[in-house]
C-alpha cells in the first residue's frame, strides 16, 4: 500500500481517471486549474481547455450525454458563467456521470470576490460533495461519478483553496476495464428541455433531492467522530480538519455531502449536546438550514462569515483566545505581487497612465497595472467586463470625457466573454477604444494554452485564433496592431484612437516573458551608466521589479540576474543613461 | 512523535520555496510520517511574498500551522523573515537566508530597506542561523540552487537520515541539474 503525496487538485485529477473518466474539460482559474493540468497523464481521457467555462460545461454535457463519464472543472466565479447550461443540467440529469467541480476561493487569494458555491448547490438543486484532505478528494471523486449515475444527477464537487493546494498522503487504486463504449441513444423527452418536457423534468428533480437526502442519512461519508460526548460539532470540507485540531475532544458530525444536508442524522446528533456548534467557512450554508429544522446552534454568532478560517480564528472567535498574527507595522514595507520584469504589458500601462486614460480593466496578469507606480486600473468587475463596462461608461460622458475611456483586457479574457462586449461595441456604436494585451497564453492562471496560442492543453498543434481578423469581421474599422516594446509607436498609437470618435482596438502582440517556447532569442541583460544617469526616476514609474532606486548615490540600479533586456527602461530615459552589459560590466 | 512539527516557509514569489518545502515534506513522508503542506499559487506568486507551510508527525489534521505553533522559521529572504516572526513559538528556530530583495516601495526609492534585521532576529531567536544562499549557490555553480543550499542547512538542525534527504532532491530535481544541486545541498550542511 505506497502512499504518495498529492495536492487536492492532482488527487482529483486521479480520481477521475480511477472512476473510468473519458472526457475532461475546464477553463483556467486559480485554484483549480491544476486538476487539468495532471489530468493529461492519464492518456485514456481526452482532456482540453474550452475558451470560457460555460463551453466547458456544455462539453461536459454532450460527453456526458454520448454516455462517457465527464469531469468539468472551474473556479467558483466560473459557475457563473456556466450557471445557464448548469441549472436546466440539473432538469435533463445524465448518461454518464458527469462531475462538475467548484473551487471556491476563501479569502480571495486571487480573486475578485468570495462568493459560496455551497449556495449554487441548492440554487440548481444539484448535489454537492466536499472532501476535507486528497484521499477525500481522491475517493469523493470516484463517489460522485456514482451518485451522478445512481440518481441521475450532475455532481458537484467542491474545494476550496486549502484543500486544491494541499497535498497530503493518498492511497492510490486502479482504473476499471468494464468502461462501457459510448454510443448515441436518442431520449427526447429527458434531454429536449421545451416547456412541456421540462415541467416534467422539475417534478423529478424535486423528488430525487427528497431521495438523496434520505439516503445520505446511511451513508459512510457523514461520518461522526465520539469525543468526550459534552460538546458537538457540525461542520465539513476543510473547517473538520481545524475542528480535530482546536476541539480534539468534541463529538463531531462531519458531512461529506452539503446538498442536500442529511437532515435526520442531523437531528439524531443534535439532540445529545447542550452545547452545539456549526463551523464552516463563509456563508451560514449549514447554519441556516439547521436553524431552521429549530435546533439551536453557535456558529457564525462567533466566526466571521468573511475570510478563511484558520485553527486561531476559530480559536479565537469561540474563545476569546489573543492569536498572534505575522507583522504588517508600516516600517517592514509590504511587498504586493507585481508583473514580472520583461512583461510586455509594463509600457502599456505606463503610456496609459501618461494619456490619464480611464481604464476599464478587465481579470488577468495585467490587473496588476492598477498597483503604483503604474496605477492604471479604473474598474475590474469580472472575466470579459471591460468592454461592456466601457462601453456603457461611454454612453454618459461628455465627448471630451469619452475620450479617456479605454477597455483593456487579455487574449484569453477577450475569447472568454470579451468578444460579445466588442460586437456590441460596434453593433451600437460605442466611441471607446480597446486594447487587447497579446502575449499568446493565459498568463495568470500559470500559463495555460487557449485559442489564441497555437498549441493545445496536451502541447499538441492547433490552429489560431487570429485576433485582428476577428475585430476586423465582427466590424471594428479601426484594428491597429503593436508591439508593446516599441514605446513610442505604444504612446502615438494609443493617443491617436483615443481621440477617435469610434471604436478602435489595439492589439499589442508579445508573447508572455515566462513561455520559454516563444522567447527563443536570449537578450543582454541591461545596466545603468552612473555617469550618464541624472537620477531624474523617469525609468522609475514603470516598477519594474529589476530597476532599484539606490539612495546613497541617488542614481537607479539594474539587478542584471532578473532584467531580461526588454529595454522599455531604455526607452524611458532621456540621457542614453541604459546601457547592454558587455563582458566588462 | 506525538507532536506534530511544524516548518513555515517564507520568501518572495520565484524563490524556489515550493519545491523546496515538496523535497522537505518528501522526506518525512519517506521517514514514516504523516505530512500536510499548504501553500497558495495564482495571482500571490507574482514577485509578491510567499509562504508554505509544512506540518509532519504521526497525525496531522490542519495543514494550516495553528497561529503561533510555528516550531522553525525556513526563510529565503531577510524581510519577509521579520514578516512572519511573531508566528513562531516562543524558543523557536530560524535558518535564513542573507539575500535582501527590494520590496516596489523600496526599488521606488518611497522607503527604505530596514536595517540591523538580522541582529533583531538573532535577539528574539537565539537559534538563528545565517546563510549566505546566492554565494554558495554560485560556487556550486548556479545562483537558481539557493532552495538546496537552504535545505542543507535546514537538514542540519532536523533529525533526518542525509540519504532521506538526497533520495528526495534526486527524485524532484532534473537530471541535468541535480550534480550543481547535490552540490549545493552539500554546501548548505557545512554552514553552522
Amino acid at each position: 500500500m505506497k502512499k504518495v503525496l498529492l495536492s487536492g487538485n492532482e488527487a482529483i485529477a486521479r480520481g477521475s481517471y480511477e472512476a473510468g473518466a473519458l472526457v475532461a474539460c475546464a477553463y483556467p482559474g486559480t485554484p483549480s486549474t491544476e486538476i487539468l493540468e495532471n489530468i493529461i497523464q492519464y492518456k485514456e481521457i481526452d482532456a482540453s481547455w474550452a475558451p470560457n467555462e460555460k463551453v466547458a460545461l456544455e462539453v461536459g454535457i454532450g460527453a456526458c450525454f454520448g454516455g462517457a463519464r465527464a469531469l468539468v472543472t472551474m473556479k467558483h466565479v466560473g459557475v457563473n458563467v456556466a450557471a445557464d447550461p448548469l441549472f436546466t443540467l440539473s432538469y435533463t440529469g445524465v448518461r454518464g456521470g458527469l462531475v462538475l467541480v467548484t473551487a471556491d476561493d476563501p479569502e480571495l487569494h486571487s480573486s475578485q470576490n468570495e462568493q459560496d458555491n455551497r449556495n449554487f448547490a441548492k440554487f440548481a438543486k444539484v448535489p454537492m460533495l466536499e472532501p476535507a484532505d486528497s484521499q477525500e478528494a481522491l475517493e469523493y471523486t470516484k463517489l460522485a461519478f456514482e451518485i451522478s449515475e445512481q440518481f441521475d444527477t450532475p455532481v458537484f464537487l467542491r474545494t476550496t483553496t486549502r484543500i486544491s493546494h494541499s497535498k497530503s498522503a493518498v492511497i492510490l487504486g486502479e482504473r476499471p476495464t468494464d468502461i462501457p463504449e459510448p454510443k448515441l441513444a436518442r431520449d427526447p423527452a429527458k434531454l429536449v428541455m421545451l416547456p412541456g418536457n421540462a415541467r416534467k423534468r422539475h417534478q423529478i428533480v424535486e423528488q430525487r433531492t427528497l431521495d438523496l437526502e434520505k439516503w445520505s442519512c446511511q451513508q459512510a461519508f457523514n461520518q461522526i467522530d465520539k469525543g468526550a460526548e459534552e460538546v458537538g460539532v457540525i461542520t465539513s470540507g476543510v473547517s473538520y480538519q481545524y475542528v480535530k485540531e482546536v476541539l480534539p475532544d468534541a463529538d463531531v458530525l462531519k458531512i461529506g455531502m452539503v446538498y442536500p444536508l442529511p437532515k435526520q442524522l442531523i437531528r439524531d446528533f443534535a439532540a445529545n449536546y447542550k452545547t452545539l456548534y456549526v463551523i464552516e467557512e463563509l456563508d451560514p450554508f449549514i447554519e441556516e438550514q439547521v436553524l431552521a429544522m429549530g435546533i439551536k446552534v453557535i456558529g457564525k454568532d462567533k466566526l466571521s462569515i468573511c475570510g478563511e478560517l484558520t485553527p486561531g480564528r476559530i480559536q479565537q472567535g469561540l474563545f476569546g483566545k489573543n492569536i498572534p498574527e505575522e507583522d504588517t507595522s508600516a516600517d517592514l514595507p509590504q511587498r504586493p505581487p507585481n508583473m514580472c520584469p520583461g512583461c510586455p504589458h509594463r509600457g502599456v500601462f505606463m503610456e496609459l497612465s501618461r494619456a490619464k486614460a480611464y481604464v476599464t480593466g478587465d481579470i488577468g496578469c495585467y490587473t496588476l497595472g492598477f498597483m503604483p507606480p503604474l496605477s492604471a486600473m479604473d474598474t475590474c468587475i469580472c472575466m470579459g467586463a471591460s468592454i461592456g463596462n466601457a462601453t456603457g461608461i461611454s454612453k454618459v460622458l461628455s465627448d471630451e470625457e469619452q475620450r479617456k475611456v479605454v477597455a483593456v483586457i487579455g487574449d484569453s479574457t477577450f475569447l472568454h466573454t470579451g468578444i460579445n462586449g466588442l460586437m456590441d461595441m460596434v453593433y451600437n456604436q460605442s466611441t471607446a477604444t480597446v486594447i487587447i494585451l497579446d502575449n499568446r497564453i493565459t498568463a495568470m492562471t500559470g500559463r495555460q494554452e487557449n485559442p489564441t496560442s497555437g498549441f493545445t492543453l496536451n502541447k499538441l498543434e492547433a490552429p489560431r485564433v487570429d485576433i485582428e481578423q476577428l475585430c476586423k469581421a465582427v466590424g471594428v474599422k479601426h484594428v491597429k496592431v503593436i508591439d508593446p516594446y516599441n514605446i513610442a509607436l505604444t504612446r502615438k498609437t494609443i493617443r491617436e484612437e483615443m481621440a477617435r470618435p469610434e471604436t478602435s482596438v489595439i492589439i499589442t502582440t508579445r508573447p508572455c516573458i515566462l513561455v520559454p517556447r516563444d522567447n527563443l532569442e536570449r537578450r543582454t541583460p541591461l545596466f545603468v551608466d552612473h555617469d550618464k544617469c541624472t537620477g531624474c526616476k523617469a525609468c522609475l514609474r514603470l516598477g519594474c521589479p529589476a530597476i532599484t532606486w539606490d539612495e546613497e548615490n541617488k542614481k537607479s540600479n539594474i539587478d542584471k540576474i532578473i532584467c531580461t533586456g526588454c529595454k522599455v527602461c531604455q526607452q524611458t530615459c532621456g540621457f542614453d543613461a541604459f546601457q547592454e552589459c558587455g563582458d566588462n560590466s | 512523535m506525538s507532536k506534530v512539527n511544524n516548518i513555515l516557509l517564507a520568501g518572495v514569489g520565484g524563490q524556489g520555496i515550493l519545491l523546496a518545502s515538496e523535497v522537505i515534506s518528501e522526506v518525512m513522508l519517506m521517514a514514516g510520517l504523516d505530512v500536510k503542506k499548504n501553500e497558495i499559487h495564482g495571482m500571490s506568486q507574482r514577485g509578491g511574498s510567499v509562504v508554505s507551510h509544512v506540518r509532519y508527525g504521526e497525525k496531522v489534521y490542519s495543514s494550516i500551522i495553528p497561529e503561533g505553533e510555528v516550531d522553525i522559521l525556513f526563510s529565503f529572504e531577510v524581510l519577509e523573515t521579520c514578516r512572519y516572526l511573531p508566528l513562531l513559538r516562543k524558543n523557536g528556530r530560524v535558518v535564513v537566508n542573507d539575500w535582501k530583495i527590494a520590496p516596489p516601495s523600496v526599488a521606488l526609492g518611497k522607503q527604505a530597506y530596514p536595517d540591523n534585521l538580522i541582529e533583531s532576529i538573532r535577539l528574539q531567536f537565539p537559534a538563528t542561523t545565517v546563510v549566505s544562499g546566492l554565494d554558495l549557490a554560485l560556487e556550486a555553480g548556479n545562483s537558481k540552487a539557493v532552495n538546496t543550499v537552504l535545505l542543507g542547512a535546514l537538514s542540519n538542525i532536523l533529525d533526518f537520515d542525509r540519504e532521506l534527504w538526497l533520495t528526495a532532491l534526486r527524485k524532484m530535481i532534473p537530471e541535468r541539474l541535480l550534480e550543481v544541486n547535490l552540490k549545493a545541498f552539500d554546501f548548505g550542511c557545512q554552514v553552522k
